[in-house]
């Protein structure tokens, strides 16, 4: 359908300023945090009310237009990227929380609420929403659940999937469901686990009911610093084994640690190859109890420094530098691009060098801060994107990286989302049949394809076509394949 | 021998497809009691054993679904870990792919997680005899739909699970169980009160005036905790929590159709006729009682919650909480997208699927 008819419709529906046509209002919806990929959507349309959007999504099925629905925009995948012929739904608007239960521990929020407010509104009771992705401070909980997000702490704590409880939505043609429930484990099929992690494909999530937990007594993080990052890689697994699941285990490398000092001064040791950062949390008895072995883990592994917080300033001090890491590498180098594979542990020595082979190989320097204890790996590749080509060399490394990721038995994104960024890596991981029970699902929620068309699953012709390149030449397809 | 396990599967698959015969999916058959009474001819996976894929320091396991689940406790027991959901067997030839496909939690399941919380990825056939892989052998992975925990629970409807990646935990250090007496609705105010404060509660129930909680943790935690919160240590608390969770306790005796009801925990004592136990902290119920099944799943639904007949009782009419229409039709439509031809343990769940 043409721009001026869906507007007109959407106009003579909607109230005039949920309706967005100019450029120079559409602009700032142009990319999601992963702002290597832009462009302008048609129209979008910002609903107050939930009829607005039922209004909005049934005009889009009756005229088979597509739909992307948008959160915060942070996402790091382009899941949010906007189609040029296609509504960008943004659902900012709902922001409110609508029921906290502290009886059950769950609350009941609306999609557009940002991650972190939601723990700040429980804060007063001792209760906490665990899933800390660490865009927190601004993504939205619709995103997060779009998206699966984790974070710092889903070692221990899970990921989104495993904090949240119910969720109603609407499917394409502005239908509501009820989705999970009030009470565990809901009858039929789990599609709670379903939608979660459905990159807006499936439907457009209206509500989340999320589980809260007690805020535990006491954290502390031991740091723990290593002259090789195979011996730090390798004391990850010693954690592991002894036994104890810390809340959070961080490994920074050199150059991000070089990177971090440079930024903002933590005292992390200069001359350590690598260091952990391990947070052990619970009540005092258990937290002092797993200190000590913790320390006689990373003592016998070789730590050349072990240092451990005293106090909650000491801990947020340990933990500055690893949150200053990403904007560090963003004085550091013009662009930076970050990758999200996950590995078994078992093989983290193993791909961090081979990772670090690529970086030489391609001239781009990588720094690696990441999920150690979840195997959830973040290189971050350094580029500059007003170098001819850079950007293209960046994504055909960070797809080798992806790929040594499946071939070690892992996955190309922990967390982060497949969105339009690791489409291609798709076909390496999944087979035809595969691919198509995924098409299949689509098909029973959104028959016309109409939910975020051309993210999260690749059609077959694109992974003949990405196979077929990716043979015979080693490269990533053209962009102009990227607008199916 | 596995490829050609798998390969007489989707023979079988193909064939019956073809010819629409209905297939009754059956591992050690230990769940017989469980869902519909359905007619269907016997597709076995018990031959399909073994693990696959163990290092305790990674925190998975791999094992095929027709693992018993005696031998992968086990294993996991060897190495001193568990599964965090702490399942019910309800038989000796209990497999993991019954387990999962029944989605069956024990005690531990409020505080430590669901079954479907511990499935990292699994490989299935389909109902058109495609070998599939879902997720993985990683903590986390957001590559595609999250189809390896939605099998989870679908009763062998969708696919026939056939290796199965899970999630696995440390075993505690020390677990203590504490005895207080007290009436039903106190006790679901205390379980209520102690799950908000981080207390290392492990389990919960509460059965003929006596309150049970079971401490799991670091022992000098437990200890610390059990102290705050008092009580009686109850001796053989690790016999208790097993007859509890394998129903084997007097409550579960006798023929009364036993019935699971799911409720936000906190919620009051239900008007329901019949005896209750009070497990999960208040979030899972089991009674005993003739009540029509009508009369039972308004008053727990309009309390925010669904019953299942979980045992006894009519077989053939609906056992699950009936779904809203249009969440039918949905599952409908997914279980066209796995199974067309309706031949996968037809009318287990619900008549339609």
């Amino acid at each position: 359908m043409s721009r001026r008819n869906i507007t007109t419709e959407l106009r003579k529906h909607l109230p005039e300023n949920c309706v967005l046509t100019h450029a120079e209002e559409l602009r700032p919806y142009e990319c999601d945090a992963l702002s290597a990929y832009q462009q302008l959507p048609m129209v979008v349309v910002i609903p107050d009310t939930l009829e607005q959007v039922q209004t909005t999504l049934r005009l889009c099925a009756e005229h088979k237009v597509p739909v992307v629905a948008r959160g915060a925009g942070t996402g790091l995948s382009g899941g949010a990227l906007p189609l040029e012929n296609g509504v960008l739904l943004s659902l900012a608007k709902f922001n409110r929380i609508l029921d906290i239960d502290i009886q059950n521990r769950v609350a009941r929020v609306q999609p557009g609420v940002t991650n972190l407010s939601i723990s700040n509104a429980v804060a007063a009771y001792g209760l906490y929403y665990a899933p800390d992705p660490s865009s927190q401070i601004a993504c939205s909980i619709g995103g997060n659940v779009a998206e699966n997000a984790g974070g710092v702490h889903c070692l221990k704590y899970g990921l989104t999937t495993h904090n949240i409880q119910a969720l109603e939505v609407l499917t394409i043609d502005g239908e509501h469901l009820s989705i999970g429930g009030q009470a565990l484990d809901a009858p039929g099929y789990d599609l709670l686990a379903l939608l979660t992690g459905s990159e807006g494909l499936l439907a457009i999530i209206t509500e989340v009911t999320v589980k809260l937990l007690p805020r535990p007594e006491i954290a502390q993080v031991v740091m723990a610093a290593f002259d090789s990052v195979d011996a730090a890689g390798a004391s990850v697994t010693e954690v592991i084994a002894s036994g104890i699941i810390p809340a959070g285990l961080e490994l920074l490398d050199k150059p991000a640690i070089d990177a971090v000092e440079k930024f903002i001064h933590t005292g992390y040791p200069k001359d350590a190859a690598a260091i952990l950062l391990c947070e052990l949390d619970g009540t005092q008895a258990d937290v002092s109890a797993q200190i000590e072995r913790v320390n006689q883990v990373f003592a016998a592994a070789g730590a050349i420094d072990l240092q451990v917080s005293h106090n909650e300033e000491e801990r947020q001090r340990f933990w500055a530098g690893r949150k200053a890491a990403f904007p560090a590498m963003g004085r550091l180098s013009p662009d930076y691009y970050c990758m999200d594979g996950t590995i078994p542990r078992k093989h983290l020595a193993r791909v961090l060098n081979q990772i670090g082979t690529l970086s030489e190989e391609y001239g781009l320097p990588i720094c690696n801060v990441f999920h150690a204890g979840d195997g959830n790996l973040h290189p971050l590749i350094l580029y500059d994107a007003n170098k001819t080509g850079e950007l293209e060399r960046t994504e055909e490394l960070g797809g080798k990286i992806l790929e040594l990721c499946v071939e070690v038995g892992g996955t190309i994104t922990g967390e982060h989302g497949v969105g339009l960024e690791k489409i291609n890596q798709m076909c390496v991981q999944f087979n035809t049949a595969e691919l198509q029970q995924f098409h299949a699902i689509k098909s029973a929620f959104d028959a016309d394809n109409l939910l975020n068309p051309g993210k999260a699953i690749p059609t077959l012709h694109r992974c003949a076509e990405f196979g077929a390149m990716h043979v015979h030449h080693g490269e990533l397809p053209h962009p102009e394949l990227e607008r199916f | 021998m596995t490829l050609s396990f798998q390969q007489t599967i989707q023979d079988r698959v193909h064939a019956a497809a073809a010819t629409g015969t209905a297939l009754s999916i059956q591992g050690g058959n230990s769940k017989s009691f469980y869902g519909r009474s359905t007619h269907g001819d016997v597709l076995s996976v018990k031959e399909h054993q073994g693990i696959l894929d163990y290092t305790p320091s990674e925190l998975v396991i791999s094992a095929r679904a027709g693992t018993r689940l005696t031998e992968l406790e086990s294993v996991l027991e060897q190495e001193g870990q568990m599964l965090g959901f702490e399942p019910a067997h309800f038989g000796e030839g209990a497999t993991l792919g019954g387990t999962l496909a029944c989605a069956f939690s024990g005690p531990r399941r409020p505080y430590a997680g669901a079954a479907r919380d511990y499935v990292l990825g699994v490989n299935c056939i389909n109902g058109t005899g495609e070998w599939l892989r879902f997720g993985g052998q990683v903590m986390k992975n957001v590559a595609g739909y999250d189809v390896s925990r939605t099998l989870v629970g679908s009763q062998g409807t969708l696919a026939i699970l056939l290796d199965i990646h899970l999630r696995v935990l440390p075993r505690p250090e020390t677990e203590i169980t504490l005895q207080q007496s007290c009436d039903a609705a106190t006790a679901i105010q205390r379980c209520n009160t102690w799950a908000a404060q981080p207390l290392p509660v492990s389990a919960s129930c509460h059965l003929d005036g006596q309150l049970f909680i079971r401490l799991s943790g670091m022992e000098q935690g437990v200890q610390s905790a059990a102290a705050s919160i008092g009580g009686e240590p109850l001796p053989d608390a690790a016999v208790f929590w097993q007859q509890l969770r394998e129903q084997q306790l007097a409550f579960f005796s006798g023929e009364l159709p036993l019935w699971r009801v799911a409720v936000p925990a906190a919620t009051g004592i239900l008007p329901l006729e019949g005896d209750t136990l009070l497990d999960w902290g208040g979030a899972q119920r089991w009674l005993r009682s003739e009540q029509a099944a009508d009369s039972i799943r308004a008053i727990t639904g309009s309390a925010g919650g669904h019953a299942t007949l979980f045992r006894g009782g009519d077989r053939s009419g609906e056992v699950f909480h009936p779904l809203q229409p249009a969440l039918l039709s949905l599952h409908q439509r997914l279980k066209k997208t796995f199974d067309p031809a309706g031949i996968l343990n037809p009318g287990r769940m619900y008549r339609e699927l």
